[in-house]
């Protein structure tokens, strides 16, 4: 029983991660049909942000070494940026491109965008140490955990909760979700297309900050390339979760969250490094049984 | 009459006698010339036309943009290697190896087949699954497949050495057998593109439920090309590690599918001959630009770029290209006889403001 809830705890936790993830590459899937792999840097230059850009090996701090009320704000209004920027110069001008080419081009910026980093900072991995606090473990009566657990399960939870009020509660949130239906539709309802597609990027940029910041406390490891399985599983999060549907997204993170825990769990210690495999291929033959994912949207499919 | 059939035959095979006598015609000249450093770049070049080709006989008639094809390769150059290579180590270092791989060694040929057969079997059974997805969640699956491949590779030490690299395997590839697998990569597309299968797949590409209603079984004309893009990719696998000699899993990841996809994209996704030049602008382009990279010098001055350049340089290419010209230098177009060119029809979708 005990083994059982800590296996939980690690499902919440890493489904948590993964969650964000999953929103932050549903959402702009959303509002303009972009599988957006430039995600995983978003995520990457978030962590990269928290130290003095240069080649040296040993990296010294530079918004890592805020306090973190400063710090995480920060690292979030960086991402957005970033995010707004791609936004302005190479999704805004593709608006109107078929999915395929829009595709292709995001997979460009993110290898573009992978390969500046490494220009600048080197290729070699780093390792710098925020939010030591946040890594001390207790117990919680017979389970083990660490307060970054917890920080990132309730952060999540909050998250969730308030992007779900955006959503609903907000007029921008409300053109969102209409934009998300039929852009051309809400367009022409007098919706305005730019700012609704670029507060979607915006918000994105925030998630991915988010989650760099939860992954920086818990490896501190930095490597130009060390956001792509996390973003391969957020592609992975919204297929199997319905794409276009935000509250499928959340719940396919965590589904795939879910099934890494137990997988770690069950697999015996030779075969644990392939995991992520075993979770992969789940994955593919889930959707063989629900070919639109877990929630499918009538919006989504083709009319014909 | 005679002379009037040879010459129907030629204008209607226009394309594939362009390709392959072109491609012909530049290895001619490049063995005339015997420089070994351009023997070997048209080499790598005529290695990357049959991944960049076997990759258009899938993405190109389907239409559905494959990121996992490169596991594939992977697929294929391990293959080769566990055949042919390293006699003395493989009984000590791939323990894993069934006994025929590991205490025998296969002439390489054989092997390239038997390689390439296997890249296609497994082809087949991923296919099944994944290509009853449509669009993009087609693609994304790939993408999950190519991760399947990429970390059973790194972690199954006994049989691939993991993240090591395999050293030593045969020489065997000069510039004609590449260009031998090249010109049957070519003339493999070739004929699947006009055959009723690719006609099919591409009449699934443009619209897929009317191809439906007109009795197309969409995903068995993809199965059908997958495999067969898939037998080749094996194949430029094995090309690449009979090239270089050496191979490591990430030498076959993201960085290999974002190279090729961008050789694709740059020629135009759907026309063959837009595979051909697609990968020789680029090529061409990475090739000045490594060489920039090293070091060259410009009258006595010393000029380098920082590592990584090259591919901030490849980046911001393929990305200008898209912005500007997003079907590709030669768009949907062929090399065609002048009189009888076809206008592309453009791809764009109708009135989307």
């Amino acid at each position: 029983m005990t083994t059982f809830l800590q296996i939980c705890v690690d499902a919440a936790s890493l489904g948590s991660l993964y969650a964000l993830a999953a929103l932050g590459v549903g959402l702009l899937w959303g509002v303009m049909k972009l599988v957006n792999f430039a995600h995983g840097e978003f995520i990457t230059i978030g962590a990269y942000a928290l130290i003095v850009p240069s080649g040296a090996v040993i990296p010294q701090l530079f918004i890592g070494a805020l306090p973190i009320w400063l710090m995480v704000p920060t690292m979030c209004l960086i991402v957005a940026v970033v995010a707004l920027i791609t936004e302005r110069i190479i999704f805004r001008p593709l608006r109107h491109a078929d999915p395929s080419t829009l595709l292709v081009a995001s997979f460009s910026l993110s290898f573009f965008l992978q390969y500046l980093i490494l220009l600048i900072y080197g290729g070699r991995p780093k390792s710098i140490q925020i939010g030591a606090s946040l890594n001390g473990e207790f117990a919680f009566g017979p389970l083990r955990t660490s307060w970054i657990d917890i920080v990132t399960i309730s952060t999540t939870i909050v998250l969730l909760i308030a992007v779900a009020l955006f959503m609903t509660r907000t007029r921008m949130g409300v053109q969102m979700r209409a934009a998300t239906q039929d852009f051309r539709m809400a367009r022409m309802l007098g919706v305005r297309g730019n700012t609704v597609i670029a507060t979607a990027f915006a918000v994105s940029g925030v998630l991915a900050a988010v989650v760099s910041f939860f992954l920086m406390v818990r490896t501190g490891a930095l490597a130009p390339r060390m956001a792509a399985p996390l973003v391969t599983i957020g592609f992975i999060a919204t297929v199997i979760g319905g794409m276009g549907s935000m509250v499928g997204a959340i719940l396919g993170g965590f589904l795939v969250g879910v099934v890494s825990a137990f997988m770690q769990f069950i697999l015996p210690e030779a075969m644990r490094p392939n995991r992520d495999a075993f979770v992969f291929a789940i994955v593919i033959l889930m959707l063989l049984v629900r070919p639109n994912g877990l929630i499918s949207l009538r919006s989504q499919k083709e009319r014909v | 009459m005679r002379g009037s059939i040879v010459a129907d035959f030629l204008k209607r095979h226009f394309t594939l006698i362009v390709l392959l006598g072109g491609a012909l015609l530049v290895c001619l000249a490049v063995q005339a010339i015997g420089d070994k450093p351009l023997i070997r770049t048209v080499t790598e070049i005529l290695i990357r036309i049959v991944i960049v080709v076997a990759l258009y006989i899938f993405i190109g008639n389907s239409g559905v943009v494959s990121f996992g094809s490169i596991a594939f390769v992977m697929i294929g150059a391990y293959a080769s290697a566990w055949q042919t290579c390293c006699k003395a180590m493989k009984p000590m270092s791939m323990t894993g190896l069934p006994d025929f791989l590991r205490y025998n060694t296969y002439p390489v040929f054989a092997a390239a087949l038997t390689s390439s057969l296997l890249a296609a079997m497994v082809a087949l059974i991923v296919g099944l699954p994944i290509l009853r997805l449509s669009g993009i969640p087609a693609s994304i699956a790939t993408l999950a497949f190519l991760s399947i491949v990429y970390v059973v590779y790194s972690n199954w030490t006994t049989v691939t050495l993991g993240l090591l690299s395999v050293v030593g395997l045969p020489l065997y590839v000069t510039i004609w057998v590449a260009f031998g697998w090249a010109a049957a990569t070519i003339l493999a597309a070739y004929l699947f593109q006009n055959s009723r299968f690719g006609l099919s797949l591409r009449a699934s590409r443009e619209d897929e439920v009317a191809a439906r209603a007109g009795g197309v079984n969409v995903a068995f004309q993809r199965l059908l090309a997958w495999v067969l893009s898939a037998f080749f990719l094996g194949a430029a696998g094995v090309l690449y590690g009979h090239f270089v000699g050496v191979i490591s899993v990430n030498m076959f990841y993201f960085d290999m599918t974002f190279i090729s996809i961008a050789m694709l994209v740059v020629g135009g996704m759907r026309s063959l001959s837009g595979a051909v030049v697609g990968t020789v602008v680029l090529s061409a382009v990475t090739d000045i630009l490594r060489r920039v990279e090293a070091g060259i010098d410009i009258g006595g001055l010393s000029i380098s770029i920082p590592p990584g350049s090259q591919e901030v340089a490849l980046g911001l290419i393929m990305l200008v290209l898209l912005l500007m010209r997003a079907n590709g230098l030669m768009g949907a177009r062929e090399f065609s006889w002048p009189r009888r060119r076809i206008e592309a029809a453009p791809a764009s979708r109708v009135g989307s403001d």
